[in-house]
């Protein structure tokens, strides 16, 4: 954690970059060319004739081949030298990165993008192209961790100078919630991934941990079961309510259930859930009851008392939980 | 050495912070401000405090506030758990150190900033390792993280055992927020609620819609016990605790009691309301006035049964004749509750039922003898039962 002096030279830093162009405007490797129109079309699925048909195209109030707007930028992009990554700082918004990164803002992400396009491209234009640091927020805090948004504006331009278009692209640069999983992602933080939101784990400790271990290992609906006096309980306890033993072990529950209660929950959105949630409190036939949700069902389709059946659910992230859906008629 | 609490104590003076969603200041800020307004309120000098009782949860420590306040020495420092459930039972402390000689005049406090700050609504989590985290761990990944699931789990039980009271909870927010419009301290003061506005808020969760839920608030509360025979002789018209209570019942869970036979009752509160009762010698047909820990709608009606105010499951019904209006049979929430005046965790209740008793509350009933105060619901709560002075 930064200390406020430290958070304030950090601000005053970065904040000196604001207004500053990221470097010298850069002018694109080929003059606007029908081979990479092509190739753009291919990548992307588009088959307007008026890229890519000459014929065509001159029938078309273009009166030739046009390139589709949405290339603006690809003909000002380096190419493969930006796979070399940002060891060293080459323009002023590496700079800015590396100042962040330095500073524990190892993550970045980014957000969104807004462009505009004054028209059409044809073959021979040349496009030339100036970025400005536009705009660096107040510190926020996202889902993904604390963090300043970055504005950079790219002003697009033919060979005599006039606007071809605009973009502003928004980066996240934040300290990210967990460390990050790899030393490569520290080394090059502008490849980083952001992590997809997991739901929440369960803490773990002795008196519950062994539950979610038989649940991962395959076992439906583990219920604790009272090594003397062989009482079922649930949620786990350390000693038996009715006859104080603290030995016990475990059964695996049928999976049937009945629906007991409900609520679908809709407000506040967690991130790592599908919303709404179908939170229910089953009867399993066992004689306990326990928490979880239904899937397979239309909220409006709960009904107390309607049959269950549970099954192991794993999320993406390997995490397993038994959840219920609604029972096969018999 | 008395042997029951009854008649041993009173609430002497009552304080309270501007309630917002800002403070802008400290939590030991604001529980400084209400303890100090609770000694100036009982009109006592704050070096004849002798006792402090505050929130398990509170972040403010007893000894700051008592060197913030100017406060003494202290014979009594103590703290109750459980959230809101201990609205109820940090009188109960005060009243039985009083009841015994340990201490001459204990303020009890709350301050939070709940709104700014930590937030109650947003749910649980945490990194800390207890019994009440492995608790929270039978139903965080089930994505049950807020107190409005947990309590939606228990009221659509309610609604499936007694019908559909969709209608009985409009009522309740609609009524509370009525009596808020009187009360100038109340975050919802000047801005009324229709049932049109209610029916088309949001879900949170099923069965509760945004107006079934309370507000979070910035605030703090504090209220001065001493025993009677003092209270006389203070600036106020003495609140009398004529019986107070806490309870946990077979079961109990914090905030889940989904594992017991029934969950459409509140077998804990039934057990504090019965103490309160019998400690005071009175019934429910004996208070002129309650309030009902109103975080969410659906605890109003379900207390209403477990007070004996109505039968089982005529909760709703009771509400419908229109009762908790200022002029029906049972005024209550009567300064707006926590659904509309502020949520300081039940303690603002106490601090109105005070004003009942004495008789200056902005929704004033006519005749105001006795009344009723609830604590924290769904959890380890308490009943208190105040009474005017006849000594």
């Amino acid at each position: 954690m930064l200390t406020p002096e430290q958070k304030q030279d950090l601000e005053t830093q970065i904040r000196a970059f604001v207004g500053r162009p990221t470097g010298p405007p850069s002018v694109g490797r080929d003059l606007v060319n029908e081979p990479m129109i092509r190739q753009w079309c291919d990548a992307i699925g588009d088959a307007n004739p008026v890229y890519l048909d000459p014929e065509a195209a001159a029938r078309s109030v273009h009166g030739g081949i046009v390139a589709p707007p949405m290339m603006l930028q690809a003909w000002i992009l380096e190419g493969w030298s930006m796979h070399r990554g940002h060891g060293e700082p080459r323009d002023e918004q590496q700079r800015l990165h590396k100042i962040l990164t330095d500073a524990g803002y190892t993550g970045v992400l980014g957000t969104d993008t807004e462009q505009t396009f004054t028209r059409y491209l044809r073959p021979g234009d040349q496009v030339s192209a100036e970025t400005v640091i536009a705009d660096i927020s107040e510190e926020k805090a996202t889902g993904v961790g604390v963090g300043y948004f970055i504005t950079t504006r790219t002003t697009f331009c033919d060979a005599k100078g006039i606007e071809l278009g605009t973009m502003n692209f928004r980066v996240l640069k934040f300290i990210p919630k967990e460390a990050p999983q790899s030393a490569a992602a520290n080394a090059d933080a502008a490849d980083a991934q952001p992590q997809k939101p997991t739901r929440i784990k369960p803490p773990l400790s002795h008196d519950n941990a062994w539950w979610w271990r038989a649940v991962a290992e395959g076992t439906l609906l583990p219920l604790q079961r009272c090594a003397q006096c062989q009482k079922l309980r649930h949620p786990p306890r350390p000693m038996c309510d009715d006859c104080g033993a603290t030995q016990w072990d475990h059964i695996a529950a049928s999976g049937r259930g009945a629906l007991h209660s409900y609520t679908v929950i809709h407000h506040p959105r967690f991130p790592g859930y599908e919303f709404p949630i179908l939170a229910a409190l089953v009867d399993l036939p066992e004689g306990c009851r326990i928490v979880s949700n239904v899937v397979d069902c239309e909220p409006g389709a709960l009904r107390i008392g309607m049959a269950l059946q549970a099954f192991i659910h794993e999320d993406e992230d390997g995490f397993k939980l038994p959840l219920f859906r609604p029972a096969e008629p018999a | 050495m008395p042997t029951t609490l009854r008649d041993e104590a009173a609430i002497a003076g009552i304080g309270q912070t501007p309630y917002s969603k800002n403070s802008g200041v400290s939590e030991l800020a604001l529980a400084c401000q209400a303890v100090r307004g609770a000694i100036a309120d009982a009109g006592i000098e704050p070096r004849e405090v002798d006792g402090l009782v505050t929130f398990l949860m509170d972040s403010s420590d007893e000894v700051e506030v008592a060197r913030s306040v100017g406060l003494g020495d202290l014979s009594l420092l103590s703290r109750v758990a459980y959230g809101g459930g201990a609205a109820v039972p940090i009188v109960q402390q005060a009243a039985m150190a009083v009841a015994t000689g340990v201490c001459r005049h204990v303020v009890v406090y709350r301050a939070l900033n709940g709104r700014s700050g930590q937030r109650m609504g947003q749910g649980v989590s945490g990194d800390i390792i207890t019994s009440d985290l492995i608790h929270w761990s039978w139903y965080m990944p089930f994505g049950m993280l807020t107190p409005a699931s947990w309590v939606a789990m228990a009221a659509t039980r309610y609604m499936h055992e007694y019908g559909d009271c969709a209608d009985a909870l409009a009522q309740v927010a609609v009524v509370t927020r009525n009596h808020a419009q009187n009360n100038p301290a109340a975050a919802f003061y000047g801005k009324p609620l229709s049932l049109e506005e209610y029916y088309n808020s949001r879900w949170i969760c099923e069965p509760l819609r945004l107006f079934d839920c309370c507000q979070e608030t910035d605030g703090g509360c504090a209220l001065l016990i001493t025993s009677p025979e003092r209270a006389r002789d203070l600036q106020q018209r003495p609140a009398v605790i004529r019986g107070v209570s806490q309870a946990s019942f077979d079961g109990q869970e914090q905030m889940t009691s989904f594992y017991r036979p029934d969950m459409h009752r509140l077998p804990e509160m039934e057990r504090a309301g019965e103490t309160a009762y019998a400690q005071s010698g009175l019934g429910p047909a004996d208070m002129d006035a309650a309030i009902l820990y109103d975080a969410f709608t659906p605890e109003v009606l379900m207390q209403l049964e477990a007070f004996g105010f109505c039968g089982p499951g005529e909760g709703a019904d009771f509400v419908r004749d229109g009762a908790l209006a200022a002029g029906g049979r049972l005024p209550t929430n009567t300064h707006g509750g926590l659904l509309s005046e502020a949520y300081i965790h039940g303690v603002n209740g106490v601090a109105e039922a005070v004003r009942l008793i004495r008789g200056v509350s902005h929704n004033q009933p006519e005749r105001c003898e006795h009344v009723l105060v609830s604590s924290g619901v769904g959890v380890p709560t308490g009943a208190l039962i105040l009474g005017r002075d006849n000594g």
